[in-house]
């Protein structure tokens, strides 16, 4: 048993430095080169992305998840059903972005039989007639786009008259829109790189070439009121038609700038190949791409992936700069670093957890159990911080930019206190506070990006790296801060209230830790928040000429240095004493976490993201459950498990055990 | 009984206590904002002492919560009494005294920013110039004298002097002046309908036009729009009527030989420099209609001293000059080809830069004194 608790610390950090490594390392491309295709770069949402980016943020748009299953099961009933996922052992087969990209794009009768679009409102459903069609995944229900045919136009209309302010739309309403945009967006990806209904693109190419010169020359006769040649000129416009419907209705812009210099004026297959009118070429990407259309609905591999490469090697010479963020992207889709972090972070948390309940009556497997947590914590913070930093380099801006950023980095700078916590108190506290944190906001985090592409380009406003690095680097540690003192302050009342573990040891007593660590990271709070929010106010007067405007994002920021600034006073004036600490910094969550999400739910003012309907549960469920905490941490002490044998000091005790909090204002040093 | 009033004021308890009224009266400002806009909420809670409750339909106006102001001004009495009690020697508490300075550097900047500070917008197309910018809630009715073709002479009244009833005389206005009906909002209209009424008046005799008032604006992005009807007696006797308004443009009238015109317009703030504007640009990300950057180059002249220097103004970064900063706050949506500076006269601006930094020191200086302290009791204790 010794043994087993000294190797578990090991054990448990090499299995998930394995599991990292084996995520981390390159994988082999399949017989038909897909991986490569999904690198290759466009533009689109003002961004040069790899194609696989394009193809996962439609897919998170149109279904809310990254990939499409494949594999279904029969229910009772008789319909269609995806496989539980308490079958965890069952990997059913599904398409990863990029190969549904490519269906879609090349064999578009194929992905129209792909259960690919979510409809969320059972009222939305019915009134559309689909109960019978489509398949169920926990609740949800998808369908093919052969399913939504029929009622194609009717979700069409129904869109067009949605109000435009989100404030005055029903959740029904947001939901039409949201299929409406949904079938746009598949619509025009089939139109992104050959025009829809296209059988050989590079037959179409060759055409299209070759009927050029005398369909020009008719043209021009015909404009100048010449003698035009009808029948040149009749097969000529028939092929350039069919491209120039394609160029209105194409999503990404995956044909470079004919000239490297102008690097932002890239352009759709369609509106280059009209624009190859004025010199008659072809652009070579297009050809590239004709030749994967033509390889891809012939199942020619071989042909396909000589044509992905040597498009890749044209792209070396003037755009190596694209196709490394292609790549580069490419492989921070893949690896899913923030994924593997929560996964890390809540093993951590549940071993922490152990420690912590085994303080005092275990103590050699509590230290085992620390130390294993503590690893984890420290590799889960590794893989979150090179996930950050790969981020920030794609987007070549500080690490906060949106609210999903925003989430990333507070349970980062969370994982940065509690590691620190971790090292001056060896008791575990800092690593259950970290990996619960981490866990949480990633997760909150995972659901943010579900409403596609999280690195869009900042509005003219928000367009500086140097407010952005000061003003929401610093505002958001405030955030992450007050979030760890109430995070610590939640676990003293739980700790407290159910077990016996605050007061079990007398070497270290966890009560009198906890007290020390939250009153030194509500000073951090107080420091982080304060200054955080009057850079925001600096960056307004520069930016709109007022320092302060008690906007509703503002005012949530204000809230959070009030509400620091009066624990302060409360402990230094003696108002508060052990638990009334814990019990305002656990109403410090509330405070912030209005401030972080509640007021964007105001839908108002400079700072709204937009109206968060879902969150807005979560909300008042985090808020409910800190008031309950906040009741549980006001009973009376002989009530407290921690609290109740006779040896033990209660902390609201006397004077000797309450140093810290003298009466006096200037009682911090 | 003064110690103990001097006790109450210097007391951490009433700090508290004003930090928890301050909780919740920017809690409670920020939802009313919904309802009521945020102009108007932050005249009610954030620039007043006392928030009211109006019982409807009774004229009296009960206070219920202190309004930020009094929050703030007790806090300010709360910090000095405080730091006169407590203040205590030593580089161990120089920190908190640095930082509770840079909270009333704070308090007592914010509170002249929103006594002092004047907002005013120029609006300039391409290729002109303009040497006034205008008030965006202030009127004025404008009489202006063109008979010298060379110079211009204004006499301008503020809306606020414009009262039913009233009578405004100025030497320099060749006629008695009545009030006899303004609207602070109003709404013109070529058409009958329910609510409005007719206007005779001399100017608007051939198109006949209804009118009605309106009540204060509150949305954001609204504003109101007055009008006025007002009765002018010429010397010899003569008396005419005559409408203006917001809604119309400035109203030629000929009075004695002299050619005026009469104009109710915002408010302009004449300075003795103009910005000519060279170029506004609106650029947007490639392929999208995401706004990346707006930018004005516009050159400021000015003809005293002989300056004539081009700068470009854009997000996040103005011109500051001659005591006025310049933001890009809009532009001309039907061409992109003029632009709207928004500017700003604020004395007081500098001072949250000042106080940021007070406490941001105070704080840091504090908190690794606390740290010091921290980490050898620590070490003393370990070995």
């Amino acid at each position: 048993m010794k043994l087993l608790l000294k190797y578990l610390p090991w054990f448990c950090l090499a299995l998930f430095v394995i599991e990292m490594v084996m995520v981390l390392k390159p994988k082999a491309d399949g017989e038909m080169r897909v991986a490569e295709f999904g690198r290759l770069p466009a533009l689109l949402n003002g961004r040069v992305q790899p194609l696989d980016s394009v193809a996962r943020n439609s897919l998170l748009q149109i279904r809310s998840t990254g990939d499409v299953p494949l594999e279904f099961v029969t229910n009772r009933l008789g319909n269609l059903e995806a496989y539980p996922g308490w079958k965890f052992w069952h990997h059913p087969k599904k398409l990863r972005s990029t190969e549904w990209l490519l269906e879609v794009c090349f064999k578009p009768e194929v992905a129209d039989t792909r259960y690919a679009f979510l409809i969320h409102h059972p009222d939305l459903i019915s009134e559309l007639k689909l109960g019978e069609k489509g398949v169920e995944n926990s609740g949800l229900r998808y369908y093919t786009y052969n399913d939504l045919k029929p009622v194609v136009n009717e979700i069409i209309t129904q869109a067009g008259n949605v109000p435009r302010e989100a404030a005055q739309q029903t959740p029904y309403q947001k939901q039409v829109l949201k299929l409406a945009n949904g079938i746009n967006i598949y619509q025009r990806l089939k139109n992104s790189i050959e025009p829809e209904g296209t059988t050989n693109f590079v037959q179409l190419l060759a055409d299209y070439q070759a009927t050029m010169p005398a369909g020009i020359a008719a043209l021009r006769a015909q404009q100048t009121g010449g003698e035009p040649d009808q029948a040149a000129l009749d097969k000529f416009m028939a092929i350039a038609r069919v491209i120039e419907a394609a160029a209105n209705a194409s999503y990404p812009r995956v044909v470079p700038p004919p000239n490297p210099d102008d690097r932002d004026a890239w352009a759709n297959v369609g509106a280059s190949l009209l624009d190859a009118i004025r010199n008659q070429q072809i652009p070579p990407a297009v050809t590239f791409y004709a030749r994967m259309a033509k390889a891809y609905t012939d199942n020619d591999n071989a042909e396909f992936n000589s044509a992905v490469v040597g498009y890749k090697n044209w792209l070396a010479k003037d755009f190596s700069k694209e196709a490394g963020k292609g790549r580069a992207e490419y492989y921070f889709n893949r690896v899913k670093m923030f994924l593997h972090a929560t996964i890390i972070y809540i093993f951590a948390f549940v071993l922490a957890g152990g420690a912590l309940l085994a303080y005092g009556s275990w103590p050699t497997a509590s230290e085992s159990f620390r130390r294993a947590a503590f690893y984890l914590i420290v590799l889960a913070f590794l893989v979150h911080t090179a996930g950050l930093i790969f981020r920030m380099a794609l987007e070549g801006r500080p690490p906060v930019t949106n609210l999903y950023s925003s989430a990333i980095f507070i349970g980062w700078g969370a994982c940065v206190l509690g590691l620190i916590l971790e090292r001056i108190y060896k008791v575990g506290l800092g690593s259950a506070m970290a990996g619960l944190a981490g866990f949480v906001t990633l997760l909150i985090a995972h659901n943010l990006a579900l409403g596609g592409d999280t690195m869009e380009m900042m509005r003219a406003v928000l367009d500086t790296n140097f407010w952005l690095a000061t003003h929401v680097v610093v505002v958001t540690l405030g955030y992450a801060s007050t979030f760890v003192a109430g995070l610590l302050a939640m676990g003293y009342v739980i700790l407290g209230v159910f077990t016996p573990v605050l007061t079990a040891r007398k070497d270290l007593n966890l009560s009198q830790a906890l007290t020390k660590m939250v009153y030194a990271i509500v000073c951090f709070a107080t420091l982080f928040s304060f200054t955080g929010t009057v850079l925001g106010g600096i960056w307004a007067d520069q930016s709109w000429g007022r320092f302060w405007g008690w906007d509703p994002k503002e005012n949530g920021a204000l809230l959070i240095v009030i509400w620091n600034a009066l624990i302060l006073h409360a402990r230094w004036g003696g108002l508060v004493k052990e638990r009334g600490l814990m019990n305002l910094a656990i109403f410090g969550n509330v405070v912030t976490a209005w401030s972080w999400f509640g007021t964007n739910m105001l839908g108002i003012g400079l700072h709204s993201y937009g109206f968060m309907d879902a969150a807005f549960k979560w909300l008042m469920l985090f808020i409910a459950m800190n008031v309950t905490l906040i009741g549980l941490g006001c009973l009376p002490l002989n009530i407290w498990k921690s609290f109740q044998s006779n040896d033990t000091t209660p902390p609201a005790a006397p004077k000797s055990a309450d140093r810290e909090s003298t009466p006096e204002p200037a009682g911090v040093a | 009984m003064l110690t103990r009033l001097y006790n109450f004021f210097s007391s951490v308890k009433l700090a508290v206590l004003l930090l928890a009224l301050g909780l919740i009266l920017v809690f409670w400002g920020t939802l009313a904002q919904v309802k009521l806009g945020l102009y108007q909420a932050q005249n009610d809670f954030f620039r007043s002492w006392f928030i009211y409750w109006q019982p409807q339909g009774s004229g009296l106006r009960i206070p219920i919560f202190p309004g930020s102001y009094l929050v703030g001004f007790l806090l300010l009495i709360n910090l000095f009494t405080a730091h006169l009690r407590y203040y205590r020697k030593g580089w161990k508490h120089f920190g908190i005294a640095l930082l509770h300075i840079g909270v009333v550097l704070m308090l007592v900047g914010q509170f002249a920013t929103d006594m002092l500070s004047v907002e005013s917008y120029m609006r300039i197309r391409e290729g002109a110039a303009s040497n006034y910018s205008e008030s965006n809630g202030r009127w004025e009715l404008a009489v202006v004298d063109t008979t010298d073709a060379k110079d211009d002479k204004v006499v301008a009244v503020p809306a606020g002097l414009l009262v039913n009833g009233e009578t405004i005389q100025n030497p320099e206005l060749p006629f008695k002046l009545k009030v006899l009906a303004y609207h602070l909002n109003s709404t013109l209209s070529g058409k009958q309908a329910d609510g409005l009424e007719p206007v005779e008046a001399e100017n608007t005799a051939s198109m006949q036009i209804w009118w009605r008032g309106l009540p204060k604006e509150t949305r954001m992005n609204y504003r109101d729009i007055p009008s006025v009807l007002v009765e002018l007696t010429e010397p010899g006797g003569k008396v005419r009527k005559m409408l203006v308004s917001g809604h119309m443009n400035s109203q030629a009238l000929t009075v004695g030989g002299r050619n005026l015109k009469m104009d109710l317009r915002p408010e302009r703030y004449y300075k003795p420099y103009y910005l000519y504007l060279v170029d506004f640009r609106f650029d947007r990300y490639p392929g999208t209609e995401i706004p990346k950057n707006y930018s004005s180059r516009v050159r400021v002249v000015r003809p005293e001293s002989g300056e004539d220097r081009e700068v470009t103004i854009r997000m996040n970064e103005p011109l500051r000059y001659a005591g006025k900063t310049f933001f890009q706050s809009s532009f001309d949506e039907v061409d992109e080809k003029g632009t709207v500076l928004q500017v700003v006269d604020n004395p007081g601006w500098l001072t949250p830069y000042f106080a940021c930094i007070l406490v941001a020191v105070g704080m840091s200086w504090q908190f690794l004194v606390h740290l010091i302290g921290f980490a050898t009791k620590r070490r003393t204790a370990t070995t």
